[in-house]
């Protein structure tokens, strides 16, 4: 009787360790599904006091003008410029490393720089932002000869190199996943390194390299504290590199602490944070396709 | 004819020459980008280090004095983080590895911290704003930061914990459960030990991450100038990285030199944490070796 008790009273604890543990198994799955949640809720008064069409098209953001006006437009033609300028800078160095760096570069250099690429990784975003204020600014207001140096452009150069350590990292395990019997097979035909490199590894590790592009791209899209120190922050529908913009990410983190709680504003700004949100979910989503097919 | 073989051989290794050269040029910007920044950081900012500048408040409208109490502030934020995000990361990945089956729910968990980690940091922010500091009324606190930043982190350490759990040989459990220990006995007193190095090292590359963070405690912990220690985990508290941010946007002629300081002092930290994370790694795939 008293063992059949203390059998039970073990059974009971395993059921609630087990439980126990799932619960924090599933702990990712419910964040994600409460940020979402919060993100709706909270944009909620925007979405019903504001038309749906202004919001979506239109193409001024001026919340403090009378009236106030509330257009995604300049917001996202600011993310997509700096977002856009970022990858085309950032798919040649990223690529070029990482071709470098798995193909041809000698073991004591790839040992020597991949911890320093890791270094870049930990660089908090604010100490980025500072370093563009203050340098880079100057240097594009000069050859630009600009009325100011804080431009869409000088952003996508910083997050440029903020992206490359997602995009090498993850385009050398894909170059790393290459089969050497590939190598030797283009090689023995006799194609010279450089001509593996291009032609038979590249296209080989190709879907590997578009999923670290778009992490990157993801990375790029979200990364708020650079882009608000160093784009100028006017929210202007612009198409120039060479001019100020306003991201949505800069928009949040600039506006947040002016607007009174649960004012329209407010809610406005929980609004683009969704958008924000579904549009790097897609993205990361697609990313993640990419890296299976690779496998 | 023989001319002509060369010559296209010729060709071919100057070719090869001439994309070498490009690669290794492309590589070396990326370097000589990092290493810029972190040299140039201890230039202007090395002779801010003075012993007053740590180990003083604030003052003067943060014109004036130090930055102890923002550092404290970042290791309280960072502390709160690890205390949040440790105990869940853990049993996260111990399910992962030691109970979840290969099925449809397993495969959406893995999505879900793939794309957990993709979430920008400003989103965590709002959500912070939105559900710690409002909904359950914790308010801007040491508290509601800790609480956004560990989920920002929770993904590293899901997947480093994961990485850990799967050094650990099956043969150790198959020991211990024919020893007649439980599954939770395995897991605490066998698994989770050999696991440490890993674990800790995913905890570090966390801290480091926490303490660089600003946009996620800009709307739920950060003070825009305290002086004084925070007086309870639900006051709001002075952390590094806005405090940077603060200087170099919003205070009108702070000067330059507290400006560098806050920066380096911020990529120290940072930096310390990360090389740590890298020590331990090393040390730990040296004696896998050996």
């Amino acid at each position: 009787m008293s063992l059949k008790k203390i059998n039970r009273l073990k059974e009971f604890k395993k059921f609630l360790i087990t439980k126990y543990i799932f619960l924090n198994g599933i702990i990712s799955i419910v964040v994600l599904g409460l940020i979402l949640t919060f993100l709706v809720y909270n944009s909620f008064k925007f979405f019903a006091s504001y038309p749906i069409f202004d919001f979506l098209g239109g193409k001024q953001w001026d919340p403090t003008g009378e009236p106030e006006k509330f257009g995604l437009l300049p917001l996202m033609a600011g993310s997509a410029l700096v977002s856009f300028g970022a990858i085309v800078i950032a798919i040649p160095l990223g690529i070029g490393t990482a071709l470098y760096l798995g193909e041809l570069a000698p073991r004591i250099v790839r040992e020597t720089v991949k911890p320093i690429i890791e270094i870049l990784a930990s660089i908090p975003s604010v100490v980025i932002g500072f370093i563009g204020m203050t340098l880079l600014s100057g240097i594009i207001k000069d050859t630009f000869q600009l009325n100011t140096g804080l431009t869409a452009l000088t952003g996508s150069i910083m997050l440029a190199f903020m992206s490359l350590p997602t995009i090498i990292s993850i385009s050398e395990d894909a170059i790393n996943a290459v089969p050497s019997s590939y190598r030797f097979a283009s090689t023995a035909l006799g194609a010279t390194k450089w001509q593996t490199a291009y032609k038979t590894v590249l296209p080989a590790a190709s879907s590997g390299i578009v999923a670290a592009t778009m992490l990157g791209l993801g990375r790029v899209i979200g990364e708020t504290m650079t882009v608000l120190m160093v784009t100028g922050n006017s929210p202007r529908l612009i198409f120039s590199l060479l001019q100020p913009v306003r991201t949505i990410t800069g928009t949040i983190a600039a506006e947040m602490g002016e607007t009174v709680q649960g004012g329209i504003h407010y809610s406005s700004l929980f609004a683009i944070g969704l958008m924000l949100f579904l549009i790097t979910f897609f993205i990361n989503y697609l990313a993640d396709k990419f890296v299976n097919k690779t496998r | 004819m023989i001319m002509n073989i060369s010559g296209k051989v010729n060709k071919k290794r100057i070719i090869q020459n001439v994309f070498h050269a490009i690669l290794l040029l492309i590589s070396l910007i990326v370097i000589v980008f990092v290493l810029g920044i972190i040299i140039y950081l201890i230039v202007k900012g090395g002779s801010a280090l003075t012993w007053d500048f740590l180990t003083q408040p604030p003052s003067g409208g943060m014109k004036e004095g130090g930055i102890s109490t923002v550092i404290i502030g970042t290791l309280y934020l960072v502390l709160g983080t690890l205390v949040f995000s440790l105990p869940i990361g853990i049993f996260s990945a111990i399910y992962l590895h030691e109970y979840a089956r290969k099925n449809r729910l397993t495969k959406i968990i893995r999505l879900s911290i793939v794309n957990m980690a993709g979430v920008p940091s400003v989103v965590f922010g709002l959500f912070g704003l939105g559900f710690f500091v409002i909904f359950l009324n914790i308010g801007r606190s040491v508290i509601a930061g800790s609480l956004t930043l560990a989920l920002l982190i929770l993904p590293i350490i899901i997947t480093t914990t994961e990485e850990a759990l799967k050094t650990v040989p099956d043969t150790y459990r198959h020991a211990s459960l024919a020893l007649g220990a439980t599954k939770w006995q395995t897991i605490m007193k066998i698994v989770l030990p050999q696991a440490m190095p890993g674990i800790i090292t995913g905890a570090v590359l966390g801290i480091g991450r926490a303490a660089g963070e600003t946009a996620p405690i800009l709307f739920t912990a950060a003070a825009f100038y305290q002086p004084n220690l925070p007086k309870s985990v639900f006051s709001q508290v002075m952390a590094l990285p806005y405090h940077l941010y603060v200087l170099v946007t919003q205070v009108a002629d702070a000067p330059d030199e507290k400006k560098w300081g806050t920066a380096l002092v911020l990529l120290l930290i940072v930096l310390f944490f990360a090389s740590i994370a890298t020590a331990i790694r090393t040390r730990a795939r040296l004696r896998r070796r050996n």
